[in-house]
């Protein structure tokens, strides 16, 4: 084992012999190391959110045609770091009517429950925090802690605009966690397994992807929703309610809500990757020729589950500065009467043709033809519904009114 | 596995503590001179009528319970998807009529108009 093979191993044996060497037992010295990972992961996650800061603000503006920040170093790249600096000298208001307690766990609550997900994000083969058995449960299990920040800050906050915010937000977020929950069943039917890392492995020859596109769009639609971004963010519709459920925050507080968001799309772009896209690994079984044996190098794979995770970090971005805005009603019933029949016909078939068409030959043609097959019918199915209402619509209406009048 | 979870315990912990950490340097840092004006509800600019914390609209509610069903019943699903492998498929089959009862309810709640905005 060398530094360059197991990066994670080598250290934490290094630092368990140094702990031993100054007297510590085998014990408290697991204790340390492990929390010494910890520390190490949570840092790790948190710069990639002051990236992103970064990130965000140029890719938003070249979206609308500007430049974004260029002044503060080369391509304006400092300007993240003047931000905190000015976050953290930023008056902290709290508003006299709030309930305090609550008003201020609400932040920290928020990037917590961002922070709780990287503790089993798989980034390498042997670079993760722990590989749980159930990983997939634990991804929405920490999601719930997200919606309890957003209710907790909106009522805390003894504002109305902050209260309807709060309350959009969570109907979004409990009502698309059942697509959600369903797109995370299908990787583990086909995978086998709910552990995070075991689904990375079982992609190794062959991406989710092929076998479940609409899987796919079922999670990145239901992923978007959760994050409350645009389409789906009417928690924070600024042209109605200001800022929505953190209208009230300042200085720093805003900014853990805003690093919390930030990180929890590329955390969300991170498990796209892992769950249809191979994660770290996935090169079509070309690690295993020996001229390619450098593709399982942990640090290659660090870089490549970091790209594939930017790419659906960006996605999300794309969809977040394209679309205008839904109505509340309509995003419900998007949900309720079209994704969640969806998700629920497309988990049926999946797990009726992974049953009969796993030993044979027939298994990734047929997933992916049944999936085609699915889409196809429900845009006829969307097809026929929507012309019915645009003819009913466009029905010239009778003259009644105006002849009551004389 | 026991580790794992002591793991994730020892994570939560250092994950809560972590975002207090710019919190108490922003205490340290930050001026701190309130008054009633900066500390009043901010709401359009115009002062803020009544009591906020009211009763609300009782549709989030009926979505919520609509919701707490459905997801209880997930839960249930995943140990099947999880084994799904190593099952007959008669036991597929049941796993799928059991979906089907889910689905009967959601048409059962769209039926009875629950499902809409009103």
């Amino acid at each position: 084992m060398t530094f360059w093979n197991d990066p994670i191993n080598y250290i934490a044996d290094w630092l368990r012999g140094v702990f031993m060497g100054w007297g510590i037992t085998a014990g408290p010295a697991n204790v340390i190391t492990a929390l010494i990972g910890i520390v190490v992961i949570i840092l790790f996650a948190l710069a990639i959110a002051i990236a992103l800061v970064w990130v965000e603000r140029k890719v938003v503006a070249r979206f609308q045609d500007r430049l974004g920040p260029n002044r503060i170093g080369p391509f304006g790249l400092f300007q993240p770091f003047a931000d905190i600096v000015k976050l953290i000298i930023k008056e902290d208001i709290t508003p006299a009517g709030a309930d305090k307690v609550v008003f201020n766990m609400a932040p920290v609550i928020s990037l917590a429950s961002v922070i709780l997900i990287w503790a089993i994000v798989p980034l390498a083969s042997k670079i993760y925090g722990a590989d749980i058995n159930v990983g997939v449960l634990y991804l929405v299990a920490v999601g719930s802690f997200g919606t309890l920040s957003v209710i907790m800050a909106g009522w805390a906050s003894n504002n109305k605009y902050a209260l309807i915010g709060a309350f959009r937000m969570v109907a979004t977020m409990i009502s698309y966690e059942i697509p959600m929950v369903v797109a995370l069943m299908i990787p583990t039917i086909i995978a086998g397994t709910m552990s995070v890392k075991g689904i990375t492995q079982a992609q190794s020859n062959l991406w989710f992807v092929f076998l479940s596109p609409l899987g796919l769009l079922l999670f990145i639609i239901s992923a978007i929703a959760e994050l409350g971004r645009s389409p789906f963010d009417l928690n924070e519709a600024e042209s109605e309610i200001v800022a929505g459920f953190h209208i009230e925050y300042t200085g720093m507080k805003f900014g853990l809500f805003y690093a919390g968001e930030l990180l929890h799309a590329f955390t969300f772009g991170g498990f796209m990757a892992v769950l249809f896209f191979g994660g770290y690994g996935g090169f079509f079984g070309l690690e295993k020729l020996s001229a390619f044996a450098w593709l399982s190098n942990p640090f290659i794979e660090l870089v490549v589950f970091l790209l594939k995770a930017l790419i659906g970090y960006w996605v999300i971005m794309w969809v977040k500065y394209s679309m205008p805005r839904i109505r509340i009603d309509h995003m419900l019933t998007f949900n309720w009467k079209f994704l969640t029949p969806l998700a629920f016909v497309l988990l049926m078939m999946t797990a009726l043709f992974d049953k009969l068409l796993a030993p044979t030959q027939f298994y990734v043609p047929g997933m992916f033809l049944s999936n085609i097959l699915l889409a196809w019918i429900v845009i006829e199915i969307l097809r026929k519904y929507s012309k019915r209402e645009r003819i009913e619509q466009e029905k010239p209406a009778e003259p009644v009114i105006q002849a009551a009048h004389h | 596995m026991q580790s794992e979870w002591l793991y994730i315990g020892l994570f939560l912990v250092i994950g809560i503590i972590v975002p207090i950490v710019p919190l108490v340097a922003s205490h340290f840092l930050a001026p701190h001179k309130p008054n009633p004006i900066k500390q009043s509800t901010y709401e359009c600019g115009i002062e803020t009528v009544g009591e906020s914390w009211v009763q609300f609209k009782a549709q989030y509610y009926i979505f919520a319970l609509v919701f707490l069903i459905f997801d209880v019943e997930t839960v249930f699903l995943f140990p099947w998807a999880l084994a799904l492998g190593k099952l007959p498929l008669f036991a597929v089959l049941e796993g799928i009529i059991f979906i089907l009862i889910l689905i009967a309810g959601l048409t059962f709640t769209w039926r009875k108009g629950l499902l809409e905005w009103a």
